[in-house]
């Protein structure tokens, strides 16, 4: 095939859709009111973001009154797991249980509140990432406060069991936070029937722009706000909202609700296709996460004898992007935190790949990859002194 | 992090990567633990190192650096070789980022443990004119500082 571009790590980030882009740029040029002013130009940037909260709302199931636009994913972890530890539904409890598969947002938060005196329990996960629930049932304590555990995983694409963990917290009298991150848009996602309390979520995973995200924060749990001011966002998040971000991420939210089952349907084909080509065309590879549990579009791999930088470098001399946990694309030398939890030991884990498909994929893309990935592979392997057939 | 177009065309265009099967001097540094094993082969007639190849496991600076190390020394003896160090080698490449720095240090390694290799098979002990051949551990150290 002719050398082509092939976006293929859209888990990393997604370009903003047309229909997103053309709606939110009025919003930097003739629609600029600040949304607390009282004249018209600011009362339809609030009536803009009133609609934006709803999009939102419906694709979860949620009032809209229960959804806070904050500036990223990481800014609505922090929130939920500082907020919440810190706040009047916390009752004194000083106990978090969480997984060692979170995001960093998560982790880092987490041996932040440890510092601070909180503990923090993490929960076991089996070799496809998926997190043990007879465990959390034991580690729930009367001290508990929040358990928070991913809706899907950013490295392996593993979905976890979020209804059965909802029940389980609903039932023990513990508030659930999921970070939904890289599932919301992607996944159905009901937080009434699967008893999610908390859920944070970012625009630029579902093709709206950086620098936007929202928490779910189920009405009766009030928050201690981590950032204090004017008092925007009914107080839980002060700061002159972004109004063409939210904006984007309302018509995001609106197109990934409404296309949801066919681009799920879709993903999953394309998802099957090169997940079996690469196993079928390269020797010593493995699947890494679940089989078939898996976020829509999201292929992960460990490869024998190559290492993952090397992939990422070779494919990108293709046209491809991808990511790799491989320690050498970090400033450690550690290989990912997920790898390693999911049983994979550290040689392994140095070759590893993430491709994740996204809206803007076809067929042809996934073909393209499957010609152009054994060529990389097989090139780094020659050049490797490990690499035995 | 962004690597040199130096370091991107030695990973992409690797001089002098493969096997070497009359190599006299071979030497093998780094472990697939730490991500990063370098093999470097020689030949050497009357301490002129007439061929050298290298075979790397690594990210783009370790493949990189062991391409721009063996060029440095091919056709170059022994003593000049002796001399190679990891700042030359990064200097060759345009630079390195500084997380890849280990890589360049790993690459003189390898250097030296085909050199002391060298110097074993004629029943002299290297220690003395090659130094430490350091080991994964070493890099380690290098980042924490």
């Amino acid at each position: 095939m002719e050398d082509r571009f092939v976006y293929a790590d859209n888990a990393a980030t997604t370009p903003v859709a047309a229909e997103v882009l053309n709606k939110l740029l009025p919003f930097y040029t003739t629609e600029y009111g600040n949304a607390s002013t009282l004249y018209r130009l600011g009362q339809s940037s609030h009536a803009a973001m009133e609609n934006a909260r709803r999009e939102v709302a419906l694709t979860l199931n949620a009032q809209p009154s229960e959804i806070f636009f904050v500036g990223c994913g990481t800014e609505a972890d922090n929130m939920a797991l500082r907020g919440f530890m810190h706040g009047p539904n916390a009752k004194g409890r000083k106990h978090l249980i969480t997984t060692p598969i979170e995001h960093h947002a998560i982790l880092h938060t987490a041996d932040a509140l440890e510092k601070e005196g909180f503990s923090v329990t993490y929960l076991p996960v089996d070799h496809d990432g998926t997190v043990d629930l007879e465990a959390l049932k034991q580690a729930i304590t009367p001290d508990t406060a929040l358990v928070s555990v991913m809706f899907g995983n950013n490295e392996v694409g593993t979905l976890e069991p979020i209804a059965e963990i909802g029940q389980i917290c609903r039932s023990r009298g513990v508030c659930f936070h999921t970070d939904a991150v890289q599932a919301f848009g992607h996944v159905p996602i009901d937080v009434k029937a699967m008893n999610i309390d908390l859920l944070s979520l970012s625009g630029h995973k579902l093709n709206a722009p950086k620098g936007v995200g929202a928490i779910y924060i189920r009405s009766g749990i009030t928050l201690q706000p981590i950032i204090t001011g004017g008092g925007q966002e009914k107080n839980r998040r002060s700061g002159t909202e972004n109004i063409a971000g939210i904006v984007a991420l309302g018509e995001a939210a609106r197109i990934r609700r409404e296309h949801m089952e066919q681009e799920i349907v879709r993903l999953t084909t394309l998802q099957n296709k090169l997940i079996s080509g690469v196993l079928e065309r390269i020797p010593q590879v493995w699947l890494t996460g679940h089989p078939t549990n898996r976020l829509p579009g999201s292929a992960s791999f460990v490869f024998a004898g190559v290492e993952g930088e090397s992939i990422v470098l070779d494919l990108d001399n293709n046209g491809i992007c991808a990511a790799t946990g491989s320690a050498c694309s970090t400033a450690s030398l550690d290989p990912s935190h997920v790898l390693l939890s999911v049983g994979l030991s550290r040689e392994v884990a140095h070759g590893s790949l993430r491709l994740t498909l996204g809206a803007q994929n076809t067929e042809e893309d996934v073909d393209y990859i499957l010609e152009r990935l054994p060529r990389v592979i097989e090139r780094l392997r020659v050049m490797s002194p490990v690499w035995k057939e | 992090m962004a690597y040199s177009e130096k370091v991107m065309d030695h990973f992409t265009h690797p001089r002098n990567v493969g096997e070497l099967p009359d190599a006299n001097a071979v030497g093998q540094v780094g472990n697939l633990k730490c991500g990063d094993i370098m093999k470097i082969m020689m030949k050497i007639e009357n301490d002129v190192i007439v061929d050298v190849k290298f075979q790397t496991f690594g990210c783009g600076a370790a493949v990189a650096t062991s391409s721009m190390a063996t060029e440095m020394v091919k056709g170059h003896t022994v003593q000049e070789a002796l001399k190679l160090t990891n700042a030359a080698v990064m200097e060759a490449l345009d630079g390195l980022p500084p997380v890849k720095v280990h890589c360049s240090v790993l690459a003189e390694e390898a250097i030296r443990s085909a050199l002391a290799d060298y110097y074993n098979r004629q029943g002299i002990d290297p220690t003395p004119i090659v130094g430490c051949v350091g080991d994964c551990d070493a890099c380690h150290d290098i980042h924490k500082e």
